[in-house]
């Protein structure tokens, strides 16, 4: 980030920096997202009420948790699309797993195995063969979809254990507070932790700037994006769970289009689709936005595609507001000093 | 490099011979002209996306809102072939590129104006063409009693016993082939592709350029959508969904280089084509049709797998070539 400013005097920066942090990306969103909830308590009386806020996380944390590791793989340069399909395919497995009667544990244990397993693929491809992530997700995006058209046909998996329904259903203790969402904010932390505050995070930016640069310097660039694949395919297996968990079922056609869903909100969230820079609080408040702004709409009674739409202009809007800002900004005497 | 490129080509055209004749030792009834005819039917309205699909690739970008267009095109003529069914066929299609274009000029004038990227600007044009589609139609659908003869018997029309669709593709191709090889345009289009830096200190517009393969892609998916609500007589909110990573898988097996420069119409023709191909070798063997997306994505790995080692194998042979001349 600091890239451009390295040369100028620290002082004067911090203090133009200090001036400009009402521009910064994640006040905006925090903007965005006050106005969200205002607007939404306004057209509708049943939207703040706690109850509702905390049973509405239910349908978009587990995109949320995918959203994390993507974060990571976008910053990196990199896209993963098939992250979606992952989730079909760790759900299949579990699913007969289950019809074998594996018990929860062992439905948990093959549900992150499988999930893993297919990010390593990606990563391996990509990495060793040195191919566009792109082009290998959009591969194993359908193989992965495929192979469970191929294992369920147009059939469903529906026999679950009991005690498997605590992930996608269940809250802590006596709260209201569901356990996917306590889940999501101790992953969040931890990936927050990760890639603001240690080397290995400040190695993902490096390769997301200047990839051989990267290179040269001696960061394993290619093993840490193995990893970053393979962790990203963890979580797919994690959010695969808890929505196998939540809807008591497997089919097919699962958490279908949730890809690019999920690179939506990442991108809103200030992650640039170009690598090499982001932030995961502001991904979070995107999150949030994002989902709220559904639930909103929904308690209107706007039907989903025309949440697309307006999900669509969100995007579009948000990424040229900063462009717009840009022009607006008073100009210092430094000419071009960019955060 | 003009042998490397045409390696590529060949080799995929050998392969696709291999598997024809693979599935024909099998079903002797694979060979059938019919049989072929259905198959250029089929592929006809993804080879002419796909190559609206290559020219953007070739900048560097991508198109994710082709299917979305495709679907709001084909939705508006089909509405308006339901309600005013006067209006001739020439002007319904006339109409239908027309609205491509517009939907591909804001995709355009989004990335080269705005700068937005291209993969996002299209990521969002995708749900809010899909949304204006369910919007027009309010979730029905328009289906074949509500269309015209003339409208639905459009594609199947046959001009010098060839069907419209198909002369229509071979058309398109032909039109795109001399543009992208003959034109000064053409030419920059892969200018830009190449080196982005470079081709602007060339004098290259890259904002025309940009705005240029958006708007004709556009126009081609204008084209496709009403070809495609008139082929299946039917025109819903959910038409060509996923289609995007159709023409994508075809321009990558194709051999189209993903991060843009390199790929040819030829190479994006017989990679629709191949696929195409497969898809009725499938049915013709007798292969549940749940098969059909795994074994695409296996081909599309498969292809860049193969591409990729070719590439950096015929890399190898030039520098040793070059080391052996010096």
């Amino acid at each position: 980030m600091n890239k451009e400013n390295g040369v100028l005097d620290i002082k004067k920066i911090k203090k133009i920096s200090s001036l400009n942090i009402v521009w910064q990306w994640e006040v905006i969103l925090l903007f965005i997202f006050i106005t969200v909830v205002i607007i939404n308590s306004n057209l509708s009386p049943y939207f703040l009420d706690y109850t509702n806020l905390m049973n509405t996380t239910f349908n978009f944390i587990e995109k949320a948790i995918i959203a994390l590791p993507m974060v990571f793989v976008i910053i990196c340069g990199d896209i993963d699309i098939s992250v979606a399909s992952i989730i079909a395919l760790s759900s299949v497995f579990m699913g007969m797993a289950s019809q074998a009667g594996v018990n929860t544990f062992g439905l948990v244990v093959i549900g992150l195995f499988s999930g893993s397993m297919a990010g390593f693929l990606n990563g391996f491809i990509i990495t060793k063969l040195g191919i566009p992530a792109i082009a290998v997700t959009l591969g194993s995006m359908s193989l992965f979809r495929g192979i469970t058209y191929v294992i369920l046909g147009d059939k469903a998996y529906t026999k679950y254990p009991i005690s498997f329904a605590y992930f996608g259903q269940g809250y802590i203790g006596n709260t209201m507070i569901p356990f996917e969402l306590v889940l999501f904010f101790i992953l969040a932390i931890i990936f927050g932790i990760i890639l603001h505050k240690t080397t290995i995070g400040r190695k993902v930016f490096a390769i997301g700037n200047n990839f051989t640069a990267a290179r040269f310097s001696g960061i394993p660039v290619n093993r840490i994006r193995l990893i970053i694949f393979t962790v990203t395919g963890l979580c797919s297996g994690l959010a695969s769970i808890l929505l196998t968990s939540r809807i008591g079922s497997t089919r097919p056609n699962i958490a279908s289009g949730w890809e690019l869903e999920i690179i939506t909100t990442v991108v809103l969230g200030g992650v640039a689709i170009t690598g090499g820079k982001g932030n995961i609080i502001g991904v979070i408040i995107s999150i949030f936005i994002i989902g709220y702004l559904k639930f909103g709409m929904g308690l209107i009674n706007i039907p989903g595609k025309v949440m697309t739409i307006i999900i669509g202009l969100l995007l579009i809007l948000a990424i040229m507001l900063p462009q717009l800002i840009e022009r607006l900004k008073p100009k210092n005497s430094f000419g071009k000093v960019k955060k | 490099m003009r042998d490397l490129f045409r390696k590529r080509e060949f080799n995929l055209f050998i392969f696709i011979l291999f598997i024809i004749l693979g599935v024909s030792l099998r079903t002797p009834s694979f060979l059938y002209v019919n049989n072929f005819v259905d198959i250029f039917n089929d592929t006809a309205i993804l080879s002419m996306v796909a190559i609206g699909q290559l020219m953007i690739i070739v900048t560097g970008g991508i198109d994710l809102s082709v299917g979305s267009s495709i679907a709001l095109s084909g939705m508006s003529v089909a509405l308006l072939n339901q309600y005013h069914p006067g209006i001739p066929i020439f002007m319904i299609i006339f109409i239908s590129i027309a609205i491509g274009l517009l939907l591909g000029s804001i995709n355009g004038l989004l990335v080269s104006q705005a700068k937005i990227p291209p993969i996002i600007t299209t990521l969002g044009t995708m749900s809010i063409y899909r949304g204006l589609v369910f919007v027009l139609c309010k979730g029905t659908w328009v289906s074949a009693h509500e269309m015209t003869e003339a409208f639905r018997g459009f594609p199947r029309s046959s001009f010098l016993g060839i069907s419209s669709l198909i002369s229509i593709s071979i058309l398109i191709v032909i039109l795109f082939f001399i543009f992208l090889n003959l034109t000064r345009t053409g030419r920059e289009i892969y200018g830009v592709g190449s080196n982005k830096i470079a081709s602007q200190y060339v004098g290259i517009n890259l904002k025309k350029i940009q705005y240029i393969v958006f708007t004709l892609c556009g126009g081609i998916t204008g084209l496709a959508g009403f070809l495609w609500v008139a082929r299946y007589a039917a025109a819903q909110s959910e038409t060509a969904i996923g289609f995007e990573f159709q023409t994508i898988a075809a321009c990558v097996i194709g051999g189209v280089s993903i991060t843009g420069g390199s790929g040819t119409i030829s190479g994006v023709v017989l990679g629709a084509f191949f696929m195409g191909i497969v898809y009725n070798a499938l049915t013709m063997i007798n292969v549940s049709p749940f098969w059909q997306m795994a074994i695409q994505g296996f081909i599309i790995l498969f292809a860049i797998i193969i591409n990729t080692v070719i590439d950096k194998r015929n890399q190898q042979l030039m520098l040793r070539k070059r080391s052996f001349n010096e």
